[in-house]
């Protein structure tokens, strides 16, 4: 740096190289800060949300060991169907393949869809909650004065961590039906 | 190099400031454009400062007086959009634009015409923002931290406008960022090698790259709060797959850094100004410089302190509690420094040291709340409490607010060219120090008895600390008044001052006359 | 001028100290009921004092410069301006205070995340603005439920009235938790992210739409125990309290049986013969309690966000129309929330009376409970 009149050439590479860090920067957000807030909620189960269809695996069942499964159905305030776990708590043991289910209906005068979005605590149980069916995997269209029962199949990995006695799973019902069009966004 | 002198008046090249209005316009003379920014920000300062008054008046006493919950609402969302962004911001860039070049011996900022831009942006983005008072609905309502669902699916209409002015805030701090670094790399004068660049030159750099870091990241959050609300995607609503917690995350990655934007350059300020009134060298300068740089690179990895309460697994408690008290360490050496610049030096206490001493006092003491909000299990208790609230006032009002105005003492004879009056200047001191305590001292007292924050009306208990506090904000209120009286007077009525006011002082600024010539250092000086 | 403005400064303060006579200067965080807010607690004044010796040590020098260095005393400035060894000391030092710190919260941090073995769950759902409890039950049709809304009259908070001991830290039905016994809690939110937090409980978590949070407590002391919702919610962010009522065991048991026994009376409830008079009185509670903090008491709402129902074509219109709005919210504004879910037929069928008689509307239409009944079943 000994003179100052060439300076206009250099200021172009700064001006670019920072232009490049701001882009990069925007793109972060996108595909990697987001992505990596999925994949890291994924390794570790927090806010234990799935909406991932499990194979039913042939474990062996560890009867001596008792899994209480709690269920929990919660309305977003602006979703006006009935819904309600039909059990509310069952006994299960790691590798029991277990079936519950979920009441709901449509009490008002439009045709409606709704989207359950599970979560589960504890948080570290999530990736061993495996569900091999469950209506949160799709969007649940119910007619005007329609009700149904709706079907949840689960099984505990036995490699569950052996602290975990307690299971309490979530359904939070929300009213997608303006927004039933659109695609659910890729993780 | 054929010449050393920084006698330049005899320069033919340039020319002198356009007249009227349009000098101001276009303007792209770092000094003009230094000096708008510092207007605007001071502009932006009162316009928050008003909206702070509603907020104080509101809580003077217990029940609903003055405001509806609603308005209230508005008001903490706009004090703190509008402070941060309308008024410590630009004041920091202002200051940039005014002392960088000054500092490094440089003509002017490296990218004229894009200063112009990125400060004419501004009083558009804040016009905008200030609009949404007057739009159906109201101003936005969702607090400076605009948490989703309550920023996209229950906002106000107004929320659109609030996300372009972001943008366009955003652009500006981007294109200020760029400015700053590409005037301190390529336009340092021969001999002004990294590790003699003024502590402000340094701590700027290390903002600019912040800022290059982060910006676009609020711009993304915000872009995806504008697509939720008009273009049907779900970043941030559960029933469409995405997840409230991921805005937290998101902003947050970009929040924390920005606080240190708030700081870094208070410290390069104070980092000037102690030395200069205690006419000794500054202690440490190289590891200042390393632990601005740590600061900063520790301020990308403990975003989620802010989180503690929503549900981070337990050894992610532990890993942001750990990170966030590490940063103790490199602002605690600071804090040591300036302290030990202070030791056997030979003090004087003209008013930018009386702001500087307060700055390192009451900053600590935002730094030891910052220290207990850091310990996750204690931070249960005092999370969205008026514990934090008066924790980050003290870290921002008598941190970097004091820091904007002790530089502004101090360098006003530079650029005015006229001194202030030392008693008013002391006067104004005094004032604020006391109201700034009062203010927010008792603070933390209601937020440890249970007072949440934002909150318009509160349970009698916390009563009497309020009535203090809002007593304390009036008088800090009111003392500005006197401070805009002290600058006006300055360049009206104040005795010339002389190229050097401070006999302690340091540093290329005070080698060029007082006021500072339209053009400076077309030669650039030589520094040994 | 500075003068004058001192003069101000003392007169206001003048003003304030006569006024805060009947004092509560509390100053510091309670050390609570629970083992938790307890350790929390020390672990607050271990830092806090850590803090003090730190600030002891540094503005003491500070002020021993500011007295003993001063120019005007003759000072010289020496010119020292680095030291190898005294930056790695004030470097290492505080790291090793801050791992100390660390040390000590690791334990307490462990104890807060050990839901399991709880005696009782209960679930809290955060709503804009008041709080549902459930008791998790294994048989769903002993689990009780109910909505916490806040207590404090509106004429108190208008200033019209004196404000009462608990001004806005008061409930119409608390939480009411066994003392003793492992208490875990699994929170969410019905709409916009709450925060529940009791103090005394050292208990405070983030109530998220669409996710499940948990915390846990066991109380030590029978008491009622207040807090507030600490995460910005909205317009009534401020006003919906959290009050724990902490009950030996063998008096929770009778509460809880009671509670049970209430619900089985809802029903009968329901089919009972209303009068038009009976359906407004129970209205205009349920509508204090759920609609007037949106369309006001006056039922003049706060338009555009929350209309106003005096005169409004919705409540002077078509009942069904009304039935439908109330009973399953507005598919347009989020605001409007859908009560099916949270009130009972009574509540629904009076407060839909309310509406449509108060504030002039006098439609002269009462809708009884079994109105919402064959509504729901779709006749």
């Amino acid at each position: 740096m000994t003179e100052q009149t060439d300076a206009p050439k250099s200021h172009l590479k700064v001006v670019l190289t920072s232009l490049a860090v701001v882009v990069a920067m925007v793109l972060f957000v996108f595909y990697v800060l987001r992505p990596m807030y999925y994949l890291i909620c994924e390794w570790t189960g927090i806010t234990g949300s799935t909406f991932e269809t499990a194979e039913a695996q042939p474990f062996e069942v560890q009867t001596d060991r008792p899994i209480r499964v709690q269920f929990l159905a919660t309305n977003n305030a602006t979703m006006s169907w009935q819904f309600r776990p039909v059990q509310t708590e069952v006994i299960a043991h790691p590798g029991e393949l277990i079936q519950v289910s979920y009441y709901a209906k449509n009490a008002s005068r439009r045709d409606m869809v709704a989207q359950a979005v599970p979560s589960l605590t504890p948080f570290e149980a999530t990736n061993y909650f495996l569900k091999t069916e469950c209506f949160c995997f799709n969007q649940q269209p119910l007619a005007s004065g329609e009700d149904t029962e709706m079907g949840l199949v689960f099984q505990i990995d036995p490699d569950l961590p052996d602290w975990v006695k307690t299971i309490t799973l979530t359904y939070s019902l929300f009213d997608v039906t303006t927004a039933s069009g659109t695609a659910r966004l890729d993780k | 190099m054929t010449t050393t002198t920084h006698d330049h008046h005899d320069d033919h090249a340039h020319h002198g400031p356009a007249k009227g209005l349009a000098r101001w316009l276009f303007s792209t003379n770092h000094k003009d454009i230094g000096t708008l920014y510092l207007w605007f920000s001071f502009a932006m300062f009162f316009l928050g400062g008003v909206f702070a008054m509603v907020i104080r008046a509101e809580l003077f006493q217990p029940g609903l007086q003055l405001v509806e919950p609603a308005f209230f609402n508005q008001m903490t969302t706009m004090h703190g959009l509008v402070m941060v962004f309308g008024a410590v911001m630009p004041a920091f860039v202002g200051l940039a634009n005014w002392m960088i070049p000054l500092m490094i011996g440089a003509p002017d900022m490296a990218l004229p015409r894009m200063n112009n831009l990125s400060f004419w942006i501004l009083p558009f983005a804040f016009a905008m923002l200030a609009s949404t008072l007057f739009m159906e609905g109201g101003a936005p309502n969702f607090g400076w931290t605009f948490y989703a669902p309550l920023s996209t699916t229950y906002a106000p209409p107004s929320v659109t406008f609030f996300i372009f002015a972001v943008h366009i805030m955003g652009a500006s701090s981007i294109m200020g960022a760029i400015n700053v670094i590409a005037t301190i790399i390529n336009m340092r004068a021969p001999g002004m090698t990294w590790m003699k660049l003024p502590l402000f030159v340094w701590t700027w750099l290390i903002t600019a790259f912040l800022l290059i870091a982060v910006m676009p990241v609020l711009a993304g959050v915000v872009t995806m709060m504008l697509m939720d609300i008009h273009f049907g995607t779900a970043f941030f609503d559960a029933a469409g797959g995405g997840s409230p917690v991921l805005f937290q995350h998101v902003f947050w990655f970009f929040g924390h850094p920005e606080v240190y934007i708030m700081i870094l350059p208070a410290f390069g300020v104070v980092s000037a100004i102690i030395p200069a009134f205690s006419r000794k060298k500054l202690f440490g300068y190289s590891s200042m410089v390393y632990a601005t740089a740590s600061i900063a690179f520790l301020s990308f990895i403990v975003w989620a302190h802010h989180m503690f309460t929503v549900g981070i697994p337990f050894a992610g408690e532990l890993f942001f509690m750990i990170a966030t008290m590490l940063i103790a360490v490199p602002t605690g050496v600071k804090v040591f420094n300036w302290v030990t610049t202070m030791f056997r030096g030979s003090l004087t206490f003209e008013t930018p040291m009386l702001f500087s001493i307060a700055f390192v006092v009451l900053f600590t003491i935002g730094g030891f709340s910052g220290l207990m909000l850091a310990v996750a299990p204690a931070d249960f208790q005092y999370h969205d409490t008026y514990f934090v609230v008066a924790h980050f006032h003290y870290v921002l009002v008598p941190g970097a607010v004091f820091s904007i105005m002790a530089a502004a003492y101090y360098w006003l004879p530079k650029w005015s060219g006229r001194m202030y009056n030392e008693t008013l200047g002391k006067t104004h001191f005094w004032l604020s120090f006391v109201g700034v305590n009062v203010t927010f001292f008792p603070q933390h007292f209601i937020g440890l008895a249970g007072m949440p924050r934002r909150i318009p009306d509160y349970a009698v208990q916390f009563a009497d600390f309020n009535m203090v506090s809002s007593i304390g904000a009036f008088l800090f209120g009111a003392s500005q008044l006197l401070f805009l009286f002290i600058v006006i007077h300055t360049i009206v009525a104040g005795k010339k001052a002389k190229a050097k006011p401070w006999d302690g002082a340091e540093g290329l600024e005070w080698t060029v006359p007082s006021p500072a010539p339209f053009h400076t250092f077309d030669t650039p000086p030589k520094v040994d | 001028m500075p003068s004058k403005l001192l003069k101000g400064g003392v007169a206001l303060f003048a003003v304030l100290l006569s006024a805060v006579t009947q004092a509560d200067w509390t100053l510091n965080m309670p050390q609570g009921v629970t083992d938790i807010s307890d350790q929390v607690y020390s672990l607050h004044m271990l830092t806090f004092w850590v803090c003090v010796g730190i600030g002891v040590v540094v503005f003491g020098v500070m002020f021993y410069s500011i007295i003993k260095h001063r120019r005007s005393k003759g000072a010289v400035a020496d010119n020292f301006h680095e030291s190898t060894a005294v930056e790695l000391a004030w470097t290492l030092i505080p790291a090793a205070i801050i791992v100390y710190i660390g040390i000590q919260a690791f334990p307490v941090l462990k104890n807060m995340y050990d839901f399991e073995d709880s005696e009782l769950t209960v679930e809290i759902v955060g709503y804009q603005w008041k709080w549902r409890y459930t008791y998790l039950s294994d048989d769903p049709t002993q689990q009780v439920s109910y909505f916490s809304n806040l207590a404090t009259p509106a004429e108190q908070i208008r200033n019209r009235t004196d404000k009462g001991e608990n001004y806005l830290l008061e409930v119409d039905e608390p939480l009411v938790l066994p003392v003793g016994s492992k208490v875990r809690f699994v929170l969410t939110a019905a709409d916009v992210i709450h925060s529940w937090w009791v103090p005394q409980l050292g208990v405070k978590k983030d109530a998220i739409p669409g996710i499940v949070n948990e915390s846990w407590t066991i109380i030590n002391e029978p008491g009622i125990y207040r807090g507030q919702c600490t995460e910005l919610c909205g317009k009534d962010h401020g006003f919906m309290p959290v009050v724990v009522q902490a009950l030996p065991q063998a008096e929770f048991d009778e509460w809880m049986a009671g509670k049970k026994e209430e619900a089985a009376k809802l029903a009968e409830l329901t089919q009972k013969d209303w009068t038009y008079d009976e359906l407004m009185e129970v209205g205009e509670s349920v509508y204090q309690k759920n609609c007037a903090s949106c369309h006001q008491a006056n039922g003049e709402g706060l338009p555009p966000t929350f209309p106003a129902l005096k005169d409004s074509p919705i409540a002077t219109g078509d009942v069904m129309a009304h039935i439908d709005i109330v009973v399953n919210g507005s598919a347009q504004n989020p605001a409007m929330a859908a009560f099916g879910p949270q009130l009972s037929e009574v509540d629904l069928a009076a407060v839909i009376t309310y509406e449509r008689n108060a504030w002039g509307n006098d439609t002269g239409d009462m809708v009884t409970p079994v109105d919402i009944l064959n509504y729901n079943a779709g006749q």
